[in-house]
Parts: C-alpha cells; structure tokens; sequence
C-alpha cells in the first residue's frame, strides 16, 4: 500500500518539479530571436556621427553631420551592426571590443555601424568623445522603427549580417572582441554562418 | 446687534454652520466655482483624445487598443504593450496604429511582431505543439484533482459506513463498559 502511494506522488511530482528545474535554467529576460537566418531589416538611417574620431572630436553639434546609410547599399560585405545608448553601461564595457574589431577589419568588406537606441544624438556624442571616440558610424532611429524592426528589448545588442543579406548572428549584451572576430572570421571563409548562433 | 447665523443653520445643520466661518464658506464657493468651470473646460493636452472628430477614428483606436492588449512590452515582466509605460511600448503602438492605417489586417500586424520578436511577443500563445501544454496542463490538474477529491470522498464514505456496523455491533459493550455511560 505504501508503495503504491509512493509510486502516485512520484509519477505526479518528479514531473512537475522537472519542469520547475527546467523553468529555473531559463533566463525569462532572453527572448530567441527568430532573426537570424532571414534577411535582415533595410533600413535608410541618418548619421549624426560619421565614425572619424577627429572630426567628432571638432564638430560642435550632430547635426552638422547628416548623411545617411542604407543597409542594402552595403550587401556583399558583412556589416555588424550594433544598437546602444549612452545610458547604457554595458555599452560602455563592449565599446573597445567593437572599436578594436572595426580597426582590424577596415578596409577588408567588413563594415560596422552603430544604431542609436531611445537617447539623443547630442549626449550620444558627449558619449563618444567620452569614450575617446568611435572610428564606425553611428545612425538615429527616430521612433525606435529600425529597433523594433530587428525584435530589440534592449541594448546592447549586435547583429552581424553576412554578404548575402541575412541576419548571422545575434548577441544581446555586451559582445567580446573574441566573439566578434570568431563569427566575422566564418562569415568570411564560407560566406554564411549557421542560422542558430543567437 | 451680534451676528448670528441663520435660524435654519442653527436648528438643521448646527455643526457645519458654526464650523464654516465665513472663510469656510468662501472657499467652499471657490471650490464650487472651479468645479463647474473644470466642467465647462475643453479637454486640454496630456489626456488620451486624438484630435480627429470622434467617431472617425473610434474603430481604429478600439483596434490598436485591443491589438496593444494581446502584444507582450518587450522590456516589461509579463506586461502587455497596453498596459506598459514603457517608451519601447509606446514606440510599437505607433507601429501598431501606423500597419493598421496603412490597410494592414490585425493579423498582418500580429505576424509581423512575431517574425521580430518570436511567438514569445503574443500574450496568448498559438494552440499547436508545446503550447498546448499551457491549455490542457490546467484541465488536466484540474480533472486529477476532481478523481482525487470524489475517490478520497468515497473511500471515506465506505469506511464511515462500515465504522457505523462495527459501532452498532459493539455500542452494547460500550454502553456496557462501567463509567461509559455516565457523565456526570
């Protein structure tokens, strides 16, 4: 009789506590993107700083730097982009990884492009000089849209899309210079990565 | 002569006649005066009335109110776009107002969060596959614990029927048992 009671609690209770263990290995504050292997949003992004460490440091107001950048116009390169704020720390953890990064690959079809998330480019500038400067470009998002369009729920965030236009890979929080120049690195010798990286 | 307050004061309602005072009495007809002109006020900025005449946008802003509802706020625990303040939120309402004006269907708008944000992006998840764990889990417990309570309930019927036949048989002996009976 006993046994059978045990053998009842046991069959309705090592399930239910399995799937409690399960849930408690889970971060609820990580949501899977479904992005990577898909294109990747387009996007038509104004740039407030133009990625020249000098003429940050000189220019007065963001403003004064308009131009925009297409992500369709850079297919065929692997473009990282990169979502922060100024009143994001981690953002400030990842910066010499990223800046670093970009350096060793200028000039080789990698291309970097920080996207401005909920902040101001005037302190976003203060930031990046701040910072010692940034030697990639950084665009405004007005009204979050190109955010929103790539399932942001918080920064920082990296996408790497490769030369056929689909997003690689996806990092939220602060990305490691090892981590970047491994997936750039594989993007590079067989031109995609697998989808399942995030 | 002294002044008094009015006979109908003194006798009906004593206590708020001499309480008042005549400062009293002058800021309560402030008060009076700044209710009805707030009533008679035009709604002003800050409160949630769009600016087209009523009626032409009541069934949009009734879409976009119940689309914001069944949406999760991506930087919220368990909060639906409608309900979080958050500027991300506000941010995807004006995606969600935006797709529907420009002639996309509720589900159209639906599909599109869910191709950014995964399936996790809607409150009620899709009944197919593992989801339909989260409907049938609570049915199922539920079911168990009817089967439960009615095999307990009955088991404890059988045993208090059958504890009746064993008392009847033996109250003789009880009643029998010297000191039982009397409590005096």
């Amino acid at each position: 009789m006993n046994w059978k009671h045990a053998t009842i609690a046991a069959a309705a209770g090592v399930p239910l506590i399995a799937l409690l263990g399960f849930g408690l290995t889970r971060d609820p504050k990580i949501i899977p993107s479904p992005l990577p292997g898909r294109d990747a949003p387009d996007f038509a992004l104004r740039v407030f700083a133009p990625g020249d460490t000098a003429s940050v440091a000189t220019a007065t107001t963001a403003s004064a730097l308009a131009d925009t950048i297409r992500l369709a116009a850079l297919r065929g390169e692997v473009v990282v982009i990169n979502f922060w704020a100024s009143w994001c720390a981690g953002c400030g953890v990842e910066h010499e990884a990223l800046v670093s990064v970009a350096r060793r690959y200028d000039g080789q079809g990698v291309r970097f492009v920080g996207v401005l998330y909920n902040d101001t480019p005037d302190l976003a500038m203060r930031w990046i000089r701040r910072m010692g400067g940034q030697n990639y470009p950084s665009l405004q998002d007005e009204g979050s849209r190109t955010a929103i369009d790539y399932g942001l729920y918080g920064v920082p965030e990296t996408f790497i899309i490769g030369p056929d236009g689909r997003v690689a890979y996806k990092h939220a929080g602060p990305v490691t210079e090892q981590l970047l120049i491994e997936k750039i690195e594989a993007l590079r010798t067989s031109s995609t990565i697998p989808a399942a990286g995030s | 002569m002294t002044a008094q307050p009015p006979a109908t004061e003194r006798q009906g309602r004593p206590g708020l006649g001499r309480g008042l005072g005549w400062i009293g009495r002058a800021l309560l007809l402030l008060a009076l005066v700044t209710f009805v002109i707030m009533l008679c006020a035009p709604r002003v900025r800050g409160q949630e009335v769009s600016a087209a005449p009523p009626g032409a946008n009541a069934e949009l802003d009734a879409q976009v109110r119940k689309l914001s509802a069944e949406l999760r706020c991506p930087v919220c625990q368990g909060l639906s776009l409608a309900d979080s303040p958050s500027e991300l939120s506000q941010e995807m309402k004006n995606v969600v107002r935006a797709q529907l004006e420009s002639g996309k269907s509720p589900d159209e708008v639906k599909a599109y969060f869910v191709g950014r944000y995964g399936e996790w992006i809607l409150l009620e998840p899709k009944p197919h596959g593992w989801n339909l764990l989260v409907y049938a889990l609570p049915l199922l417990l539920v079911l168990a614990g009817l089967a439960g309570v009615f095999f307990l309930a009955r088991r404890w019927t059988l045993a208090g029927a059958g504890g009746h036949v064993a008392e009847s048989q033996s109250a003789p002996d009880v009643i029998g048992t010297p000191g039982a009976g009397s409590r005096e």
